[in-house]
């Protein structure tokens, strides 16, 4: 779970951003509470997470935001089933958001804890947006650096042995530029850089080497990663409003980051509001990455480099995503203190496909690089309701 | 070298009186479909995250992805 954590902190934090960016105008959102829940199942692992979450104007000017978040995981991916070892963990986040704005600026800070039996992770962010130029133009800026702790669980999932085998230090700086083009055009671009130091492996997940003295003729060892990694990705988004009452996103970003990936992405999305009651959302999205340069599927020998990894995040491997959301907006003309409800369905089919990492579970009596390639596809399914007052 | 630095110079404070000059070219009163709850850039900042955290998981590539910024003007 211990790199699951480091991803969920700094997601954590792109929410904290995201919400800045939703609400990034002169004056705070309305008040809002927002219920979540959802389900991923998909590569042998099963995923729940469960969220309330208030977000509370103070003043006209100042806003706090509490959010509780729940995620329960049972299973385990196909490298840690390798190693007949399952997983059964939970892990429970608290984040707490200030808001402040003056004049056109808006100011956000928050807090971040996230807790569970094997990772312990602290973040702290700040971010800065600014509208200028008649309003058509916001520059936001963030910053977030993030503590971790990272354990590795050598009893069972019942009754787990924690071994701390380090920490883990995150800082990522970002900086964005909004731009309204015409009446019915808006375009974004983003670029963050974030830099880590500490231990980055994920603790669960081997590598194989070629074993003759092994009766399956080859062997496993744990991953050596570097202990530095700095990271830069750039995005570009475009919003158009159609010629009838309908909207559509295009996005693309590329990554590249000191261990030698390369990620770009691709992303189109389309909404349809059907009057003031029902919303429905397409989406398509493509994705395709290289492999780390310390990544292999089957080593030649023990210890034959530096770094050894594989993990299958940092093989060659592309995945496509076909989303639908619908959106049932109520209490449209208020009731009592709610100004207005909705309530969410969301479905996301994604298809994995790894160009370099093979089956070793399904295959067991294959060398690793006889193996069939790996891929699986995963189902996402999130409800969700929010009620502004 | 003077020269050049006199030329730097008038032109920066061109440029920054050209700026102070700008003029919002999409007015505030024609910003209603930038305004429409479907031109936000995220509608659901939770559903957001949570899809970029099941991403990242299974990705190497990270960021970029939160901090766009708003920038309708509609307010």
């Amino acid at each position: 779970m211990a790199p699951l954590n480091r991803v969920v902190t700094r997601i954590a934090v792109a929410t904290v951003l995201l919400l800045v960016r939703a609400t990034s105008a002169d004056v705070l959102p309305d008040d809002r509470a927002d219920l979540f829940y959802s389900k991923y199942s998909g590569g042998g692992m099963d995923i729940t997470g469960e969220s309330v979450a208030v977000h509370k104007n103070i003043t006209d000017n100042f806003a706090l935001e509490g959010n509780y978040f729940v995620d329960k995981v049972s299973g385990a991916s196909v490298d840690v089933l390798s190693q007949a070892s399952q997983i059964k963990d939970e892990r429970k986040q608290k984040t707490i958001t200030a808001e402040f704005i003056h004049d056109k600026t808006t100011y956000t800070a928050s807090f971040i804890d996230s807790v569970e039996r094997d990772y312990k992770s602290n973040t702290t962010s700040f971010s800065l947006s600014q509208s200028m130029f008649g309003d058509l133009t916001t520059l936001n800026l963030g910053w977030s650096h993030t503590h971790d702790s990272v354990g590795e669980n050598n009893g069972t999932a019942f009754v787990p042995i924690i071994n701390w085998l380090g920490h883990a230090e995150d800082t990522s700086y970002s900086v964005g530029l909004s731009q309204i083009f015409t009446k019915n055009l808006i375009v974004s671009a983003t670029f963050q850089v974030i830099t880590d130091d500490g231990y980055l492996a994920n603790p669960y997940r081997s590598i194989t080497y070629l074993d003759p003295s092994s009766a399956k003729g080859y062997s496993l060892a744990s991953q050596v990663y570097p202990d530095t990694r700095t990271s830069t990705a750039v995005q570009g988004q475009a919003k158009y409003y159609l010629p009838y009452r309908a909207a559509i996103t295009g996005s693309y970003r590329y990554f590249r980051d000191t261990w030698g990936l390369i990620g770009n992405t691709y992303e189109l999305d389309y909404t349809h509001p059907f009057g003031n009651v029902w919303t429905l959302e397409g989406r398509f999205r493509f994705y395709k990455q290289n492999h780390a340069t310390f990544y292999s599927n089957e080593f030649p020998f023990a210890d034959a480099q530096n770094f050894m990894a594989r993990d299958q995040d940092l093989a060659a491997s592309e995945n496509t995503t076909i989303g639908a959301k619908a959106t049932y907006a109520f209490l449209t003309n208020g009731w009592k203190m709610f100004k207005r409800g909705t309530v969410t369905l969301d479905i996301s089919r994604i298809q994995f496909h790894y160009l370099d990492f093979t089956d070793i579970k399904d295959y067991p009596q294959d060398l690793p690089d006889d193996a069939p390639l790996y891929h699986f596809d995963a189902t996402v399914l999130q409800v969700y309701m929010s009620m502004y007052f | 070298m003077t020269r050049l630095r006199c030329l730097t110079l008038m032109g920066a404070m061109m440029l920054l009186n050209a700026c102070g000059g700008i003029q919002p070219w999409v007015k505030p009163y024609e910003r209603d479909h930038l305004a429409d709850p479907i031109m936000a850039w995220d509608r659901d900042p939770i559903s957001t995250a949570y899809m970029d955290h099941i991403r990242e998981t299974r990705e190497g590539s990270r960021g970029a992805t939160g901090s766009g910024g708003g920038g309708c003007g509609c307010n």
